[in-house]
């Protein structure tokens, strides 16, 4: 059945052979490397700046106005024009700064973000890097962008961004339980931890469907720990802009204020591509039991639309809680993962073992 | 809710150097400057008068003298009454503070200590509100700006 | 002035954070600065300080005539510029003793009105900004364009609008005026109840605002605290109830007040404001009176000598006007008692121990326009 899916494997295998047949295997795999990092350098900015163009327009709708429109054909280079306005900008120097510290920062925050990007698979055999420990690798990795927040906020020698990092700090540690246990729940129902083993595990359905209740609730808790440990709203404590005028980030400008900014956006995404590829099946085309032709007609669109399709969904579900809600109180986040989200979890992946040790799952 | 009368007698009975002039808009009183605590107080706490809303604190400079002056509501009986003390030192006016009667006051009399230059006695943060320590005080009338010198 | 009383009363320990909330600062809504000190995320204790935007309009006033004071008053709570222009008319016609027509008291009224729902719509926008919901802000501004609108038409200008003149008015309002009035209370009354289902009943909404920022009655009248934010510690300070003036004699309407005292409380006080405004509007805008939009005034005005005072209820509270003539063409002392000068100074006490967070939503709820304190 999945064998109508087209599987990059063959096309990623094709240009190994050719390259490895070409030149020395040690001069191939450098090559490989070389030709993977400008493909992501590019798709890492276009996806950037194409994220940032998404959520004007997706606020927009929801605030009743049109969004940006004047740059290009429906503003699509709007983004571009702001990117070259930041390149341009001036990077002004902090007097009593950490000047290290406060240069490695952004860096720090996106490559975790970049690193994390490796192993999203994005489509059949569309892999940088097939772990079979993906899960926790993605988790590990992205939450190192903490780090360089809280660098940024301390070496900026400002007391709105020391504030600002000290909650973001307390908010990634304490969502980042949140996070792995309703993860853990799906690995615990698929029995691996490699993504494309957790994909291949939801060929029959995806995990919202035939986990029961506990998989959508683990769901529902991964969408809300998630949106907080990417700091956006109503979680976006870190850089509250109306307590902490821009929190972590406010001593920064031009491309290092960039950096973080699509360092922001990319983790968006790189949630979403969780989420999607662990409850929603990833690239897995959606499957109703035995309804041979409809199965099949969805096996037609090629599975990179499935992924990005699904991907897109979370994001503008995760746009939607920052244009709608209020911000939460610092008291009142800590509240939340501590007492709420934290205990349903760990009852949610009880529950789930037991299930899965009944064999009551499908 | 008092007429002039009624406040008038109450008044004279807490103060009796008050005098009231006549042919205002609101009841007026007039008070030395030592009397002027105890009067707020008792204005305050008397169950007749329960004047314990402040409206607004502010002064006059007539020149001759200066004269602080209470606007006192009551939300209980919604009666108005002015209190007005007379200042004849212009270069050191020095007041009572009633911001021990009225929180308000404490701010008012900020306001009037920048803007006039007088002084509150026993006044908790006596500190200019909006201008410089070292700027005049252009509410005073003969207030000239050494910077800006636009006559009119 | 000797140095104790200029030096600070607060003794500040060394590991105090402090921290400038201002003069530039998302929150402040202007030029205010909070000196905050914090323990954490929790505030100890914080100072206002005021005076960046200070113009001197008290001194400036000593120098204008009564019509140019007017276009000054403007300029101090810009929100609510009708009606700081209606307190200096009103308080130069009592001196003057002239009748005002009927006319220009029904429409002095309604423009009131229609100025104090602008002004909470914007409160309400500016409100969600504090607390992070960004989207409120726009729902607001949509609305309050209508009303902005219907300004322009009669008096050209859309925010300070200095339409009122001692007598009357500037001109007649225009002849749309009363339809498009109206039409804008049919839109409104469709539009409140999205203020609500966005803001209002959101869970998050109101664990940020309910039992935040408590003032209790006796603080808020200790404190001179009136308006809206007054109202909301039930505290009955509406001077169109207490001495009313213009048309507000004629029309029923009621007094919103609350008991809780909370951020909450003021939050519900100004939405149910913005249904009674329009209420008033209803009943006077089919039967403004035929007549002059003027009474007849001397082009030169002198007050007789002697002092007057004279209170009107703006968006945030009670604006005092209080004038002292020596028999000029310009005022000897105008003093303006500023509803949001006695307001802001409450902040101390409502916002200690708690968190920033709460700072912020305890300013939003008082509503402060500082050029307005500052004067």
């Amino acid at each position: 059945m999945s064998s109508k899916i087209y599987d990059f494997s063959t096309l990623t295998g094709s240009i190994d052979a050719a390259l490895n047949s070409w030149m020395s295997p040690g001069l191939a795999v450098l090559s490989e490397m070389v030709i993977i990092g400008l493909l992501f350098l590019t798709f890492y900015a276009l996806l950037g700046l194409f994220l940032v163009y998404l959520e004007r327009k997706v606020c927009a709708v929801i605030q009743n106005r049109v969004g940006p429109n004047r740059v290009g054909k429906w503003g699509l280079l709007q983004t571009i024009a702001d990117l070259i306005k930041l390149l341009m900008k001036e990077l002004i120097p902090i007097r009593k700064a950490d000047h290290l510290l406060f240069l490695i920062a952004p860096f720090i925050v996106i490559i975790a973000s970049f690193m994390a990007m490796g192993a999203v698979p994005f489509a059949k055999g569309l892999h940088v890097l097939d772990f079979n420990i993906g899960v926790f690798y993605v988790m590990a990795v992205s939450s190192l962008g903490v780090v360089g927040i809280l660098i940024a906020g301390w070496s900026s020698n400002s007391k709105y961004s020391l504030i600002g990092a000290m909650r973001s700090g307390a908010q990634i540690v304490s969502y980042e339980l949140s996070v792995g246990l309703s993860l853990m729940a799906i690995v615990v129902f698929s029995g691996t931890m490699s993504l494309s083993g957790i994909i291949e595990s939801q060929a029959d359905g995806w995990w919202i469907f035939k986990g029961h209740i506990p998989a959508f609730v683990a769901f529902i808790v991964f969408l809300i720990a998630s949106t907080a440990e990417i700091n956006r709203g109503p979680f976006d404590l870190a850089e509250a802009e109306s307590e902490l005028t821009a929190g972590f980030h406010t001593e920064y400008s031009g491309i290092k204020f960039a950096f973080f900014f699509l360092a922001e956006y990319i983790n968006m995404f790189i949630v979403a591509a969780l989420g999607a590829t662990v409850f929603l099946g990833g690239w897995m085309p959606f499957h109703i039991g035995n309804w041979e032709g409809f199965n099949q007609v969805m096996d037609y669109i090629p599975s990179i639309v499935w992924f990005f399709a699904k991907t897109f969904f979370i994001i503008y579900v995760i746009m939607w809680f920052k244009w709608t809600f209020p911000r939460l109180r610092i008291d009142q986040l800590l509240t939340l993962e501590w007492k709420f989200l934290l205990p349903i979890s760990m009852v949610n992946i009880l529950l789930i073992a037991f299930l899965v040790m009944m064999h009551w799952h499908f | 809710m008092l007429n002039k009368q009624e406040l008038s007698e109450i008044i004279l009975k807490m103060v009796p150097e008050a005098t009231f002039p006549e042919g205002t808009q609101l009841t007026e009183v007039i008070v030395p400057a030592e009397n002027i605590l105890a009067l707020a107080e008792g204005l305050k706490n008397n169950k007749e008068t329960a004047f314990d809303y402040m409206i607004s604190l502010t002064a006059v400079d007539f020149t001759t003298n200066m004269t602080v002056v209470y606007h006192l509501d009551s939300t209980q009986f919604r009666h108005m009454i002015v209190l007005k003390v007379v200042l004849n030192d212009r270069e050191n006016p020095l007041v009572d503070s009633v911001s021990s009667v009225w929180a308000t006051a404490e701010f008012h009399e900020r306001e009037v200590f920048d803007l006039f230059g007088i002084r509150f006695n026993n006044h908790p943060n006596l500190k200019r509100l909006f201008l410089e320590d070292d700027y005049g005080f252009p509410l005073r009338k003969d207030f000239r700006d050494e910077i800006n010198i636009i006559e009119r | 002035m000797s140095e104790e009383i200029i030096k600070d009363v607060i003794v500040r320990e060394s590991e105090d954070y402090i921290i400038n909330m201002g003069p530039q600062h998302p929150s402040t809504h202007g030029v205010l600065r909070f000196e905050v000190c914090l323990k954490g995320e929790t505030v100890k204790y914080l100072i206002p300080h005021i005076g960046y935007i200070h113009r001197g309009i008290e001194k400036m006033c000593e120098a204008d005539t009564y019509q140019q004071i007017i276009h000054l008053t403007d300029r101090m709570d810009y929100l609510s510029a009708h009606i700081n222009n209606e307190a200096v008319c009103m308080v130069v016609e009592e001196a003057m003793q002239v009748e005002v027509p009927e006319r220009v008291k029904y429409i002095r009224t309604i423009l009131d009105e229609l100025n104090r729902i602008a002004s909470h719509q914007l409160w309400w926008c500016a409100f969600g900004m504090d607390l992070g919901a960004l989207t409120a802000f726009f729902y607001g501004l949509r609305d309050r364009e209508h009303i902005l609108d219907i300004f322009e038409e009669s008096f050209g200008s859309r925010l300070l609008h200095s339409f009122n003149t001692p007598g009357g008015l500037m001109h007649d309002v225009h002849p749309n005026f009363q339809k498009r009035t109206k039409e804008f209370i049919t839109y409104f009354r469709k539009k409140l109840p999205e203020y609500d289902q966005l803001l209002t009943g959101n869970i998050i909404f109101q664990e940020r605002v309910k039992g935040v920022g408590y003032m209790s009655r006796e603080k808020a009248i200790a404190y001179g605290v009136t308006g809206p934010s007054g109202r909301g510690s039930n505290l009955a300070c509406d001077i169109r109830k207490i001495a009313p003036y213009g048309a507000y004699d004629k029309v029923q309407f009621d007094e919103i007040l609350m008991t809780e005292g909370d951020t909450f409380a003021r939050y519900q006080v100004r939405m149910g404001e913005m249904l009674e405004s329009m209420k008033i509007i209803e009943q006077l805008v089919d039967n403004i009176p035929e007549g002059d939009f003027t009474a007849k005034m001397k082009p030169i005005i002198k007050l007789p000598a002697g002092e007057y005072f004279k209170r009107v209820e703006t968006a945030r509270g009670e604006l005092a006007v209080y004038v002292v003539s020596d028999g000029n063409k310009t005022p000897y002392r105008m003093k303006f008692r500023s509803p949001n000068f006695s307001n802001l100074f409450v902040m101390n006490e409502l916002a200690a121990g708690g968190k920033i967070a709460d700072l912020v939503a305890i300013s939003g709820s008082l509503d402060l326009v500082i050029p307005d304190i500052d004067r």
